[in-house]
């Protein structure tokens, strides 16, 4: 095996998922960036787009529904060398996960977190999703569901996430060079994967998205957080990809007084002289 | 033996009055047993501790009062009853009390001549010391208090001391004891360090009364040590954090109390699921849900043997006192290396909030469980072998991947969902426990060595128990002994097979309402218990308590 090689290997997906060009654009973005496959690890949580990790040649950690990132940042915490990502579905991350999503924005450990929107439940069989349309219709949603759906970027720009961007599965090329720049920004990093499911939304289609999505230009002022909140509540006709939001902030490796200078907690041991040392101050 | 109980309103200075003079006391050669009675706020109601110190080293509380120092009007009123005829009360002549025990000291005017309102606690320790006999040794006075205050307030601290002993009489003799050189040690407190000394390298909780010490101790410790304590979002994210720390190769532990526990439930399978090493503290407080929030119970015992869906291989130790917190907590990271399963510490609030004089412990003598690390080609995480344990390695390696899948999986941690392999990694699972069962420590017998009343208890009842049977064999009558256990799961049976075939009587005594231990033994041995001595409003039994209702069921 090559040293920056990434292999993949069969999955359970349905023919003409759009986790497959996810698949492939998280092996092309790994590969350009060089990285070696026995320093990266990819957590994910439970369903459909949580099986990534089982699917390409990395360390992974498939955990419980809706808790990827907290392992996944516990993870970066102890050893910075790995390149940690978090892969999974917006069932898995903005509904079970809503709280780890909210509060590890804030943590801004760096990792890149990708999730797969496809605006309904897939390894459920075809619920609602905090993503859903309003008025999308389910087996359980019977009326249409009645919630006002969950604004993923918006929500981490206004948290303080300093990378927020948004792409579509089927622009793998855009996809791609949004992940590679998810996994070199030094803090937290959302890229919100638009995704078609070919089973269970018949509404959001592939043609549905690729209809509206456009990529943003030049124009679009990314360190700008107000105009890009403005252009993160564009969902509709239109709906913009590309890097909403992007503001350097100290990460939590470099305020940590422990991990600033690039300690590795991992095989380090305590030293029995320190804890002599308290035992005797309680003397 | 003495007891003096310190009490006030929340907010009212109790806890730093009584962990001054718990130090004072032990300086002066003293074994001191100090346990705390809170409410759950942060100003007003009513927190007491009650002091006991002597010549040996005493585990438990006595109900009986040598002395009272009441910071307010309220403490008198509560804790007269409990009074002994020749005992005293000491307050400021403020408080209102026609007791005639009672010693009135000018404390706040003395605290307020000295030019600080606030050092009028220190006044009432003073007199306290000289009530009790306690040679004045300014030195050590200054010392404790160099440990507990700011440096701008050691010296006014310490004339205040002196005011108050200056001012009082001496009403006992000196109780003696030779412990000066002793630790005095809160039972989280020796956890957290029992933690340290195992190598623990990650800390992550949500703050849960009676737990929150022990982040609290290791985050003042944190940034010298070299470890991570992260305050998580909430109680499934410490958890998780834990177990990825854990998976990626830290040494890591999560503590609470039983209702965060109850959210780290599924992640307590992931544990057993994933075979990542686990320390979980669950300090336990009366429940249900909020129950009582500052207060004692030992009521999670089922709940912690059974918790999670599903099967997997654990270990619960219940702690018993102090010195057995700091070992236990080694053991407990020592077990989870070694065996890959979640190991849960079960405390509670009597233990974990009191302190005690125990030895100091040398960690030079403590031996971590370190496995070779070979090389392996083609590394598989979940291979099997003889033992059902596979080699851990960590991401990064470059024998091959690291995994983790909380679906059922084969040798490298992948998805199946055949019937053959599900039989295998069941049984490379469970199998652990047959090995585990080796490690067992059986429970200790206290009192008289073949009992005929066999008194069985579990965690923080050690010192009580030890107490009651002491209690009840120097009434010359039965011979009495006490059988506490530390592991409770898997439970230890040989020793509580031989004492109870030999035991004409057999008496649980538990801190909870449905005598749990005792369903546990004869879920385990069929063995059954002729009478229960329980306690469920969040208040310890002690010592004397026991022994007198087992007295008064005529055993």
């Amino acid at each position: 095996m090559s040293e920056h090689v990434f292999n993949t290997y069969e999955t359970a997906w349905c023919p003409g998922c759009g986790n497959f060009s996810i698949l492939d654009c998280l092996k092309g973005a790994l590969e350009d960036l060089k990285k070696d496959p026995h320093d990266v690890l990819i957590a994910a949580g439970i369903g459909q787009a949580a099986k990534i990790p089982q699917y390409i040649s990395v360390n992974s950690f498939c955990g419980l529904h809706g808790r990827a990132v907290p392992p996944a940042v516990a993870a970066k915490m102890v050893n910075q060398k790995l390149t940690v990502i978090i892969d999974s579905g917006d069932g898995d991350s903005y509904g079970e996960g809503g709280n780890h999503f909210i509060h590890n924005i804030r943590r801004n450990v760096d990792i890149a977190h990708f999730i797969h929107d496809n605006q309904v439940y897939g390894l459920t069989k075809g619920q609602a999703s905090p993503t859903s349309d309003e008025g999308a219709i389910t087996d359980i949603q019977v009326d249409g569901s009645q919630n006002i759906p969950f604004n993923p970027v918006l929500m981490a720009i206004s948290a303080g996430a300093g990378f927020v961007a948004r792409s579509f599965s089927g622009n793998p090329l855009h996809l791609k060079e949004m992940m590679k720049r998810a996994i070199k920004f030094k803090g937290y990093a959302l890229v919100d994967i638009l995704q078609p499911c070919v089973s269970f939304n018949k509404v959001n289609t592939f043609a549905w998205y690729k209809q509206r999505v456009y990529e943003l230009d030049q124009t679009h002022d990314a360190a700008n957080r107000l105009v890009a909140m403005e252009r993160s509540m564009e969902f509709g006709d239109r709906i913009p990809i590309g890097v909403l939001y992007e503001r350097q902030q100290p990460t939590y490796h470099e305020k940590h007084n422990v991990l600033k200078n690039e300690q590795v907690l991992v095989g380090r041991r305590n030293d029995p002289a320190l804890i002599e040392r308290y035992l005797q101050e309680l003397v | 033996m003495y007891n003096l109980l310190v009490g006030g309103a929340a907010g009212q200075g109790v806890d730093t009055t009584v962990a001054i003079l718990e130090r004072l006391l032990k300086q002066s050669g003293c074994g001191v047993y100090a346990m705390r009675d809170l409410m759950s706020r942060i100003r007003g109601g009513h927190n007491f501790s009650r002091i006991r110190f002597g010549a040996g080293t005493p585990k438990n509380h006595s109900e009986r009062l040598d002395g009272i120092i009441a910071l307010n009007e309220e403490t008198i009123a509560i804790h007269l009853e409990n009074l002994q005829p020749n005992g005293f009360i000491l307050c400021d002549n403020a408080i209102l009390t026609e007791d005639h025990r009672a010693i009135k000291l000018d404390m706040a005017v003395i605290a307020k001549e000295l030019g600080n309102p606030r050092v009028a606690g220190s006044v009432a320790i003073g007199a306290g010391l000289k009530l009790f006999g306690i040679p004045m040794d300014l030195t050590q006075v200054h010392g404790v208090f160099e440990k507990s205050v700011k440096a701008e307030y050691v010296d006014i601290n310490v004339k205040a001391v002196q005011a108050g002993y200056d001012r009082v009489p001496q009403k006992f003799k000196h109780a003696g004891g030779d412990y000066a050189d002793h630790m005095i040690i809160s039972g989280n407190k020796a956890l957290a360090l029992g933690a340290l000394a195992a190598g623990l390298q990650f800390y992550s909780a949500y703050p849960m009364s009676p737990s929150t010490s022990i982040m609290e101790y290791l985050a003042l410790k944190s940034d010298e040590a070299g470890i991570l304590v992260e305050q998580a979002e909430d109680e499934i994210a410490a958890v998780n954090m834990a177990i990825g720390a854990s998976f990626t190769g830290a040494r890591a532990m999560t503590g609470t109390s039983g209702g965060g526990f109850s959210l780290k439930v599924e992640a307590l399978g992931l544990s057993g699921m994933t075979e990542i090493p686990l320390v979980l503290v669950n300090v336990q407080r009366p429940g249900p849900v909020t129950g009582f929030p500052t207060r004692t119970e030992q009521g999670d015992l089922r709940f912690m043997i059974s918790a999670s869906q599903g099967e997997f291989p654990r270990m619960v130790i219940a702690l018993r006192h102090h010195e057995d917190a700091f070992y236990q907590t080694i053991r407990a990271f020592n077990l989870a290396e070694k065996y890959q399963i979640p190991v849960i510490l079960l405390s509670d609030q009597y233990l974990a909030d009191s302190t005690a004089t125990i030895p100091v412990m040398d960690p030079r003598k403590i031996v971590l469980y370190e496995p070779e690390d070979e090389k392996q080609d083609d590394y598989a995480r979940y291979r099997y072998t003889d033992s059902g344990i596979s080699p851990r390695k960590f991401p990064g390696t470059r024998d091959g991947f690291v995994t983790a899948d909380s679906d059922e999986h084969d040798e490298h941690g992948h998805i199946v969902e055949d019937s053959e392999t599900r039989i295998r990694m069941m049984n490379k699972r469970m199998g652990k426990m047959h090995q585990i069962a080796q490690e067992l420590q059986e429970p200790e017998l206290l009192g008289d060595q073949e009992p005929e009343v066999l008194l069985l208890g579990w965690g923080s009842m050690y010192g009580p128990l030890e107490e009651a049977a002491s209690l009840l064999n120097q009434k010359g009558g039965k011979r009495y002994g006490a059988l506490v256990f530390g592991d409770v799961w898997p439970l230890p049976q040989q020793l509580l097979k031989q004492t109870a075939a030999s035991a004409k009587a057999i008496i649980n005594v538990e801190q909870n309402y449905s005598g749990q231990l005792a369903s546990l033994i004869c879920e385990v041995t069929g063995i059954r218990t002729d009478c229960s001595i329980l306690k469920y409003d969040g208040r310890q039994l002690c010592g004397e308590e026991i022994a007198a209702r087992i007295s008064k069921e005529g055993f």
